[in-house]
């Protein structure tokens, strides 16, 4: 069973901007198939009785109390960035004209 | 006492040594660091060490200010995805390389509250992706164990685990998604644990599979693993998933005794478990039988499809994780030509007039400085004095490549086939790519295939 062939692979690269090539584009359609063949045989688990676990621990909308605290200095965060004009931050373009 | 003979005790040994005053938190640190030294460079569980940034720690105060922590004077090596202020934490990843944290993690936090000596950055599979430090992007780290060190630690954490097994580190912290304390530190013979999920909190580690990371101890022994664990563990508000449950204090429990515990033992599989193992495992069990536990057979129904939802959790969870490396706010930021152009590898484009950027710096200069920064290729445009394209410059194309080992790609405007041979040879770049990039003039892609593929040149137009 083959449901990603090599050129939904090659579609998919070219959406992310990755280069992917002849033997790549193969082998990642095999990994991907193969994955997918574990969601198949997971849907052969009989599940219909089990409660869904989201977390180990009943713990469920944990929220913190509202109220200010500090946060970083705005220079050491901007100091991280690649490219900036602080307070921003430059980022490439990203729309063709 | 001999070089190595502290760094090879365990943190309670140490703790009575500090205690007493027979040893300074200064030597304990000097031996550790001595060790690496000497050892790192063939093993290379740490990616990286600064013996003087590491020292730092226990001058002006430093750490040992204030009251003597659990962990006075004691060395801890971190793993490269935990974040320290100050200290570059890169994931075991070109594309963190150079990122120097703003802040700490809250283990770390917590370790410096109780005294710890902070030794950066054990190497790890890249992104903790990974399960024998082979995947790395600084390279691959040795197994201490066997003469001709041709095995792996395992991984992710398989930095920390070496340097715990070859007294390169006294303990060290790792993290554990589906394996990466346990199984290096079986590898390695040392104690590996990683706690309950919510136990410890996960603040400060580089994400993988949020649901399932823990951070957790890699030690010498059980009673290392429990002084640590009852240090790191505990609520944290900045982890909303982390436990409000109190921590039992687990050095307090290995004084129980063990008879009347009950331990089930899965039921073995008969292929792909390693016989000694198997006898190491069964003489385990006639130890604790001895002790008065008693051992049960269980069955684990659902342990076939394990790998299976691992994967399914692990890889979703990490795409959401790593969108967060678009170079826009910290990171390295890849620089492509092209909006609609293939980012390959990771490719830094330079225009440069007469071998010099726009900035006035030297080309040459400018390429080492990508390549260290991990550039994967580097294109090369120059210009003419009124900024607009000049075409490839091959004596600068040459010149470049000469001194640096990645690809280097003379890009620009029209040329002839013989100008696009020659860009090829020199750089060692990618056909496809370097096709790519060139405009031929009247001449077809099928021509410039044809022509590469009677040249012997591989072709992947």
């Amino acid at each position: 069973m083959s449901l990603v062939t090599p050129d939904i692979i090659k579609h998919v690269a070219r959406l992310a901007r990755l280069r992917l090539e002849g033997e790549a584009l193969e082998r990642f359609a095999g990994q991907v198939n193969e994955i997918l063949g574990y969601v198949q045989r997971l849907q052969a688990v009989a599940t219909e009785d089990v409660e869904p676990t989201s977390h180990v621990l009943p713990l469920s909308n944990v929220l913190r109390k509202d109220e200010l605290r500090p946060s970083l200095p705005q220079d050491v965060v901007m100091a991280l960035a690649p490219a900036a004009q602080p307070p921003f931050i430059t980022v490439p373009k990203v729309i063709d004209t | 006492m001999p070089t190595g003979e502290l760094a090879s005790k365990t943190i309670h040994e140490l703790r009575g040594l500090l205690e007493a005053g027979t040893v300074s938190p200064q030597e304990v640190l000097d031996d550790v660091l001595a060790r690496i030294e000497r050892f790192n460079p063939t093993l290379h569980a740490y990616i990286m060490v600064q013996p003087e940034r590491v020292r730092r720690q226990l001058r002006d105060g430093g750490t040992l200010a204030g009251r003597r922590g659990r962990l006075h004077g004691i060395p801890i090596t971190i793993k490269d995805n935990i974040c320290i202020t100050g200290e570059e934490t890169a994931c075991g990843s070109k594309i963190l390389q150079g990122f120097r944290s703003p802040y700490d993690a809250t283990v770390i936090e917590r370790l410096r509250r109780e005294g710890a000596v902070l030794i950066p950055r054990a190497n790890m599979d890249e992104f903790a992706f990974g399960s024998s430090t082979e995947n790395s992007a600084f390279g691959p780290t040795k197994n201490p164990w066997g003469q001709a060190l041709d095995r792996v630690p395992g991984g992710s954490s398989g930095g920390s685990a070496a340097a715990v097994a070859a007294d390169l580190a006294v303990a060290a912290l790792g993290s554990d998604t589906g394996g990466s304390i346990r199984q290096p530190a079986a590898f390695c013979g040392i104690v590996g644990l990683k706690p309950t999920y919510g136990r410890v909190s996960r603040y400060g580690l580089i994400a993988f599979a949020s649901s399932l990371d823990q951070i957790g101890p890699l030690t010498k022994d059980v009673r290392d693993a429990a002084i640590v664990l009852s240090v790191i563990a505990g609520h944290d508000e900045r982890d909303s998933t982390s436990a409000p449950v109190d921590v039992p204090e687990y050095l307090r429990a290995l004084e129980q005794p063990v008879k009347g515990l009950r331990i089930g033992v899965p039921a073995l599989p008969e292929e792909g478990l390693d016989p000694g193992i198997k006898t190491a495992l069964a003489e385990a069990l006639r130890v604790f039988e001895r002790l008065g536990v008693t051992t049960e057979t269980v069955a684990l129904p659902h342990i076939s499809h394990a790998v299976e939802t691992y994967y399914i959790i692990a890889t979703a969870e990490a795409s959401s994780n790593l969108a967060r490396y678009d170079g826009v706010k910290y990171g390295l930021r890849a620089t492509v030509s092209g909006l609609r152009s293939p980012v390959s590898g990771l490719r830094w484009e330079v225009y440069t007039h007469g071998g010099r950027t726009p900035t006035g710096k030297d080309a040459i200069a400018w390429a080492k400085d990508a390549e260290q920064r991990g550039a994967g290729e580097i294109l090369l445009t120059s210009m003419d004095r009124d900024g607009t394209k000049a075409g490839y410059d091959l004596e600068l194309t040459k010149a470049v490549a000469d001194a640096v080992r990645i690809p280097v790609i003379a890009s620009g405007g029209a040329g002839t086939l013989e100008h696009f041979y020659d860009a090829l040879t020199v750089g060692g770049a990618d056909a496809a790519l370097a096709a790519s990039l060139f405009h031929f003039g009247e001449l077809s892609i099928g021509d410039v295939k044809h022509s590469l593929a009677a040249r012997g040149v591989p072709v992947r137009v």
